[in-house]
């Protein structure tokens, strides 16, 4: 999916690379941050959250404006002063420096626009294991069996993320975890010439116009394939995969998963 | 008249004169004429169609078509004593090139990924303005020598891409990531002014092409975290703010404040417009897509509502700035998938009766056909196979309406279209000869896993992973504007992953142009996509244009860095 990232999605940036982009603030005093967190955890936690992200009736300070244009207190300041009454936020009668110490506070949050995870859930397992079975037994078993080519398939993978993403399509990885090298044997081709030769081998690269293979003996062979001719049949293992991602509901791959997480 | 001559003479002899001979510049009025021998804006001409009249090359001789020239542009220069400033360097064949370096940063951040083209290029009197990100040259259209380059230091931002040049007279604008409005000399390549366009603090990010409309130049930003989406039109001469438009209601009593849960929410509701819209000079109307709403995926916070302007398309009036209407396209989005498509502009015929519409195919996956005078839906459809989001029904305004369940499940919900959706930015084009508008398109699936399970959520783009099937086609489709019914679809053919396929170009010469997956350029016939032409030239990033220029018409692609020009020799 790197590709399409490349050149499509244009969001969907590697984490690392988007939180880079943006200005960091230089390390705060630890001693005045520390005085801002009791400061702020007396007298503002309640509206505005302990995380600054928004509590009872308060809104996000962490990702307003004000708190991510302010500097050193500049904008924050006369807020903290004056209140804002129309949207029922009191005023605090607190020293300067003592709004200093809550602005070091508040500067010690880092606002993203690839938010972290806080509260991940334990597991992805939800699905009914004996029901994957039976969905496992009618559409999986024509290729796949439990005792042959998936014995201790589960025990291969860091999660169970990782398991169901290599489940549906292999190769499809999932974050973090290293790739998991899966027994998939590689896509053929067979082209067929006017002659009524064929031939055969590993695809390499095809087109529109181009179709590149490796032959059983190591050799290369390309055609160009425009306008029909030669006749091109790709044999891709993975196809049904793909044709049952218009099948699936969301149950059947919970429930699979749950099937294939047993097979330790 | 002797004087005049010699003038000429010498100047001629001066090795930048196609430098400050190139343009005397570009007339906002200029900016009214249909596309056909120059470029003249992001689309080519307002309507956003990406038909030109020019006819040399056509159906009849494409098969001929040949390359003229390839030109590399080059990434960031040296700037060994750093500072402001011009200084000389070899051109492609050692002929002096001015290099200008601005910006407001310090020259330390480094942009990995070299440079890539991801936007259209202007054609005005014989130079071609080039834009990527933090960079602008001009390049004779005749050869494609550079004649000047401009680099701005930048302080960082999403350097995702720049969708290219505005052009008022002499002038030129450029958005960069960090935020800036730039204006160069279009003669030069010396920096007039820049001006901040929005914060950088708040990590808006900018990429967009500015449009000029008459005294106007309209300029859009992004933004990845939590903040309102706004475009503002500014003075040409100055870069002073003329008006500002917000997609999301900022005050209490805004329209469309209803369908927050909070004011608070829409503040911080997003709605970008990070790609150019399009203009009606009849009515002052400039169309345009507003982006996702924000938290993108974890919604509890924007509260049930529709979340109004977001994913819509919305009109707004050069003069004043306010909006004259809208359409959602997907109320309530909640895969970041964006409405900011350029629309295109059509005068089509609907039962019989002439009308004004425009287009757009969504990056949700669904075709719409509007009255552009009153934002009236006239069709909808659903154009890709795979989209599964949304309920099999359109509600009574046509609009696709969402599965909750399909947002996104602890266990992963799988959904049809992967993040880069059914279309995104590579623009699509519309042949008045056929009636269809061809749309770039992809079917993938992802999983969407709920990451977060605070119950307030997300900010931004966070609290999901999304992870990609690799299984994936792309397409080129045409689309009847009339009915939302696909005439046709070519699936290109291609090994591996399949990626997504540039945008795209028609003209009167019965062709349409776009790069494939493959990295191929491609030429199609429109009316039923049988492939005429290739050249297998890298992966097109931008979307393929035509100019004509002393009596020869070039096609032009980029691939990454470099520029490729096609012609004919008969």
């Amino acid at each position: 999916m790197a590709a399409v990232a490349a050149l499509i999605a244009e969001t969907a940036l590697p984490l690392g690379a988007q939180r880079r982009d943006f200005p960091t603030r230089p390390p705060g005093d630890p001693a005045a941050i520390e005085r801002g967190k009791a400061l702020y955890t007396v007298n503002c936690t309640f509206c505005h959250g302990p995380d600054i992200r928004g509590g009872d009736g308060g809104p996000s300070l962490l990702r307003a404006g004000t708190v991510l244009d302010d500097q050193k207190g500049e904008l924050i300041a006369p807020i903290v002063k004056e209140g804002r009454a129309d949207r029922g936020m009191p005023k605090f009668s607190f020293s300067d420096d003592q709004i200093g110490d809550i602005v070091a506070f508040l500067h010690s949050f880092t606002a993203a626009g690839y938010d972290e995870s806080r509260m991940k859930p334990p597991s992805i397992l939800v699905g009914d294991a004996k029901a994957g079975a039976a969905y496992f037994g009618a559409k999986c078993a024509a290729c796949h069996s439990v005792a042959g080519d998936l014995r201790g398939f589960a025990a291969k993978f860091a999660d169970e993320k990782q398991l169901q993403q290599n489940w549906l399509m292999p190769g499809s990885g999932g974050r973090g975890a290293a790739p998991v090298k899966l027994n998939v044997p590689p896509t053929t081709v067979t082209v067929t010439l006017a002659s009524g030769e064929k031939v055969e081998g590993v695809l390499d690269r095809m087109d529109d116009f181009v179709v590149a293979l490796t032959q059983k003996d190591g050799t290369h062979r390309s055609f160009r394939t425009s306008g029909g001719s030669p006749a091109v049949e790709v044999h891709d293992p993975l196809q049904p995969h793909k044709d049952l991602l218009r099948v699936y509901t969301d149950k059947d791959i919970h429930d699979v998963t749950a099937y294939l997480a047993t097979l330790k | 008249m002797k004087t005049r001559i010699l003038v000429a003479a010498v100047t001629l002899s001066c090795a930048s004169f196609a430098a400050l001979a190139a343009t005397d510049g570009l007339e906002p009025a200029r900016l009214l004429k249909p596309l056909a021998e120059e470029w003249t804006s992001y689309s080519g001409d307002y309507s956003g169609r990406r038909y030109s009249a020019l006819t040399q090359i056509n159906q009849s001789n494409v098969k001929s078509l040949t390359l003229a020239w390839v030109s590399k542009m080059t990434g960031t220069p040296v700037t060994t004593g750093g500072g402001r400033g011009a200084a000389g360097v070899a051109g492609p064949a050692g002929r002096a090139s001015t290099l200008t370096i601005g910006g407001e940063g310090t020259g330390e951040v480094v942009v990995g990924g070299g440079v890539s083209v991801k936007g259209s290029i202007l054609e005005v009197d014989g130079v071609l303005y080039v834009s990527a990100p933090d960079h602008a040259w001009a390049i004779d259209a005749h050869d494609g020598h550079e004649l000047w380059h401009y680099f701005w230091k930048t302080k960082g931002g999403t350097h995702i891409g720049n969708r290219g040049l505005g052009m008022w007279n002499r002038y030129l604008y450029m958005e960069t990531p960090d935020d800036y409005l730039v204006s160069l000399d279009a003669r030069t390549g010396k920096e007039r002014w820049h001006k901040e366009i929005a914060s950088f603090a708040q990590q808006y990010f900018s990429t967009t092409a500015p449009v000029v409309v008459g005294n106007h130049v309209l300029v859009g930003t992004g933004n990845d975290l939590d903040a309102p989406g706004f475009l503002q039109s500014v003075d040409p001469e100055t870069g002073a703010l003329q008006w500002k438009f917000y997609a999301v209601p900022m005050n209490p009593g805004d329209p469309g404040l209803e369908t927050w849960k909070s004011l608070d929410a829409a503040r911080h509701g997003g709605g970008q417009m990070w790609l150019p819209g399009s203009y009606d000079p009849e009515t002052h109307l400039y169309i345009v897509g507003t982006g996702n709403p924000t938290p993108a995926y974890t919604s509890q916070a924007r509260g049930e509502g529709d979340n109004l302007f977001t994913c819509a398309i919305v009109a707004i009036n050069v003069d004043t700035g306010k909006m004259a209407w809208y359409y959602q396209t997907s109320p309530h989005d909640t895969h970041d998938w964006d409405s900011a498509q350029t629309p295109v502009l059509v005068d089509g015929e609907i039962n019989g009766n002439r009308r004004k519409l425009v287009l757009t195919a969504s990056r949700n996956g669904y075709y719409f056909t509007l009255d552009r005078t009153t934002g009236e839906r006239i069709v909808s459809s659903k154009f890709s196979d795979t989209v599964n989001w949304a309920q099999p029904e359109l509600n009574r305004l046509g609009q696709p309406v969402r599965l909750p369940e399909k947002d996104y499940h602890i266990a992963g919900a799988l959904v049809s279209s992967a993040n880069g959706g059914a279309t995104n930015w590579p623009p699509p084009a519309f042949s008045p000869d056929t009636g269809l508008l061809y749309v770039p398109t992809a079917e993938t699936y992802a999983m969407y896993y709920l990451t977060e399970t605070d119950p307030r959520g997300a900010m931004g783009l966070g609290g999901k992973e999304e992870i990609g099937l690799g299984a994936s086609s792309s397409y080129m489709t045409a689309i009847d504007y009339k009915t939302g019914r696909i005439v046709w679809k070519h699936k290109y053919r291609t090994s591996g992953s399949a990626r997504a396929a540039s945008g795209v170009l028609t003209t009167a010469g019965k062709l349409l142009f776009g790069g494939d997956p493959s990295g191929n350029l491609v030429a199609f016939d429109p009316a039923n996509g049988n492939i005429l032409w290739h050249s297998a030239i890298g992966q097109v990033t931008n979307a393929p244009q035509t100019y004509m220029v002393d009596g020869r018409q070039y096609v032009l692609a980029a691939a990454g860095d470099t520029l490729y020009a096609f012609a004919l020799y008969q």
